[in-house]
């Protein structure tokens, strides 16, 4: 396990803005790029292998990645729904939505499709609120969710895995 | 119309883009500051203002600046705070997305009031694609000239970083963010010392909101005593609100804080009434930390008068009878909403987000969680109602950032004005389940004003 060319010229760029020997403070961002970069989630080996290029103890990365709720410490399917259930959005139907995305791929919060496709997960406030209700996929915010919508992006979700084989 | 100051511009055409946001007068604000006001000058402009911190606790802008060391050879930091999770809150997210050039211009006259060569945003990591926004935004600003070294032939040198947190409220905490800058737990630190004597990597820093920082363009531009004229009393400029809930037109506004609730809720020129005809019950006005307000007390203080959109007037009664402006993340229940089941799912946000550092937050956020969901699901006892409120009683002031007393306010005031609510709900357990209290005495309903 290596960062190619690419991805080592971004951990650079994320080291350089922090001040000479402070380069601990790169942590959180290169987790990220390791999370995007190995799999969607951050292994044992993912995180020893951040703490050599870290140059900090590999305790100082579990630290981290076992407290903030975007890192993965297992893996999850290829699409991961992150579907807001506080007060405001619950208030716009976000049980609803829920409850039909649980139906639709059969599966319960925290689970993965056994195809590897789906995992559905629940999480807190987004700062969609005003646009409710809503999750995150990927990078993006989906707001203004109805079943139809959800339909949808479920289907194009199976569709780009039809053209990618 | 209330006056705007920040999202005039917000609907231009292409003002992401640094030609267009520069041809629409952007930078000005740099080019005054640096070329013809002294760094301390830029202080006193932002006293004078009397901008108050737009990130939840409305702390003087100025005066936290002038609190900043100054120890010889030390570099000192700014650092903005866009970590923006209060429940609510959604209107740091719109000016960065909308006017990322605008944080930037208020990001490097900052900068130079507080000497600061190396200045971070950190912004919550849910928010990915606003970090691509702000970076082009920076680096457009640097092609241009206002970034980078001796910045319009002045000496004064800044760049501008952005990271990404990674999921986790409390990393809002100005102290539990400097922690996380530096790459580790989220955890806040103990006061004293500040930051302003030693915060980032232990060197002097301030960290500010989003909107405090955009809000020292207009500053510098109309001067701090032309500022401090819109607004009322201790409430000056304007103020970004976030609605959300049972409205018509959900959204990001901007007012100038003498306009009154009734006008914001009701007028077409916000959130344009309660959705689908319905009447309003009760409301948040300033994020989900801030007390609840049934309907007869949002409008009008337990005194009779007018309650306004500004900072003392919705504190008005104190916590007995008023609540806070906090962020400005305003929520609106409407007359089918459940205040028990809505209060559960805060106490549930506390919980997952408490970092479990201090005993009474740790172990009282679980509790709050638990009794709410028993209540909420008709499993409670009259005597829950009486421990849920002991409970918060001992979290609020034991511990050591405010995210306990965050916790414990909305279970406070939900169980002081809607007990009745809580009490049916243990006495009707199975019809609590399908159906909802519904409006009760609470609200007071008023005809809806047209603007
Ligand atoms: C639990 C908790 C969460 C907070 N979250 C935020 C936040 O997301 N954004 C923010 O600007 N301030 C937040 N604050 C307030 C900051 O600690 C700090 O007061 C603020 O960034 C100062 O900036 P200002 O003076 O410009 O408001 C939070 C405070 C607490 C206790
Ligand atoms: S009050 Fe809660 S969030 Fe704040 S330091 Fe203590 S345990 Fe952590
Ligand atoms: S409550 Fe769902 S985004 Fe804020």
């Amino acid at each position: 396990m290596k960062f190619n060319e690419q991805q080592l010229t971004e951990f650079n760029r994320l080291v350089a803005r922090y001040p000479e020997g402070k380069q601990k403070s790169a942590l959180l961002p290169v987790l990220h790029l390791a999370q995007n970069s190995f799999g969607g989630w951050l292994s044992t080996e993912t995180m020893n292998y951040v703490a050599e290029l870290l140059n900090i103890t590999p305790i100082e990365v579990y630290e981290v990645a076992t407290f903030y709720s975007m890192y993965n410490l297992k893996p999850v399917g290829k699409h991961v729904f992150e579907v807001c259930q506080t007060g405001p959005c619950m208030i716009n139907g976000s049980d609803n939505i829920i409850n039909y995305i649980k139906e639709k791929l059969g599966i319960e919060v925290g689970e993965t499709t056994p195809d590897g496709m789906f995992t559905l997960k629940t999480v807190e406030c987004l700062g969609a609120c005003g646009y409710a209700p809503m999750m995150q996929m990927g990078k993006f915010y989906k707001e203004h969710l109805t079943k139809e919508k959800v339909d949808t992006i479920i289907e194009e979700c199976k569709q780009n895995a039809a053209l990618n084989n | 119309m209330s006056k705007k100051l920040l999202l005039e511009k917000a609907h231009v055409e292409g003002i992401k883009h640094y030609d267009v946001y520069r041809r629409e007068g952007g930078y000005k604000s740099v080019e005054k500051a640096l070329k013809t006001l002294s760094p301390d000058t830029v202080v006193e402009e932002v006293k004078k203002s009397g901008l108050r911190g737009r990130g939840g606790a409305g702390f003087p802008t100025g005066m936290k600046w002038s609190f900043i060391a100054k120890p010889e050879g030390v570099p000192r930091h700014l650092v903005c705070n866009a970590d923006e999770s209060e429940p609510g809150t959604f209107k740091d997210r719109y000016l960065m997305e909308f006017l990322p050039h605008l944080l930037i211009e208020g990001l490097i006259v900052s900068s130079f009031a507080l000497g600061s060569n190396d200045t971070y945003i950190y912004i919550r990591g849910e928010y990915a694609w606003i970090v691509d926004i702000l970076e082009q935004a920076i680096e457009e600003a640097k092609t241009n000239g206002w970034l980078g070294k001796n910045i319009l032939g002045t000496g004064f040198n800044c760049n501008i970083h952005v990271q990404r947190g990674a999921g986790a409220y409390i990393c809002g905490e100005e102290t539990a963010l400097i922690e996380s800058l530096e790459g580790k737990r989220g955890n806040p630190r103990i006061k004293p010392p500040f930051p302003a004597i030693k915060g980032l990597w232990e060197r002097p820093t301030v960290v500010n909101n989003v909107e405090t920082l955009a809000a020292i363009v207009p500053i510098i531009n109309m001067g701090g005593e032309e500022y401090a004229k819109i607004g009322v009393g201790r409430s000056t400029g304007t103020k970004l609100i976030s609605a959300c809930g049972n409205i018509n037109k959900p959204g990001v506004y901007e007012i100038d804080m003498t306009i009154s609730v009734e006008e914001f809720i009701y007028s077409d020129e916000y959130c344009g009434g309660i959705a689908n005809g319905k009447r309003l019950k009760a409301c948040i006005p300033g994020g989900s930390s801030v007390p609840i307000l049934p309907a007869n007390l949002l409008l009008k203080t337990a005194k009779g008068e007018t309650r306004y959109m500004n900072y003392e007037s919705l504190s008005d009664g104190g916590f007995a009878t008023g609540s806070m402006m906090g962020s400005g993340g305003f929520i609106v229940l409407d007359e089918d909403q459940c205040i028990v089941k809505h209060t559960y799912t805060l106490a549930r946000f506390y919980h997952h987000e408490s970092c479990g550092q201090c005993s009474p937050c740790r172990e009282g956020t679980i509790w709050l969680d638990k009794l709410l969901y028993k209540l909420e699901h008709g499993q409670g006892k009259l005597s829950d109602i009486d421990l849920l409120w002991d409970v918060q009683r001992k979290i609020e002031g034991n511990t050591i950032c405010p995210l306990g007393d965050a916790a414990a306010w909305p279970v406070a005031a939900a169980i002081r004005h809607f007990r009745d609510e809580f009490e049916w709900h243990v006495n009707n357990p199975k019809e609590s389940q399908i159906k909802n209290f519904g409006l009760a005495h609470y609200a007071n309903p008023i005809q809806p004003i047209t603007a």
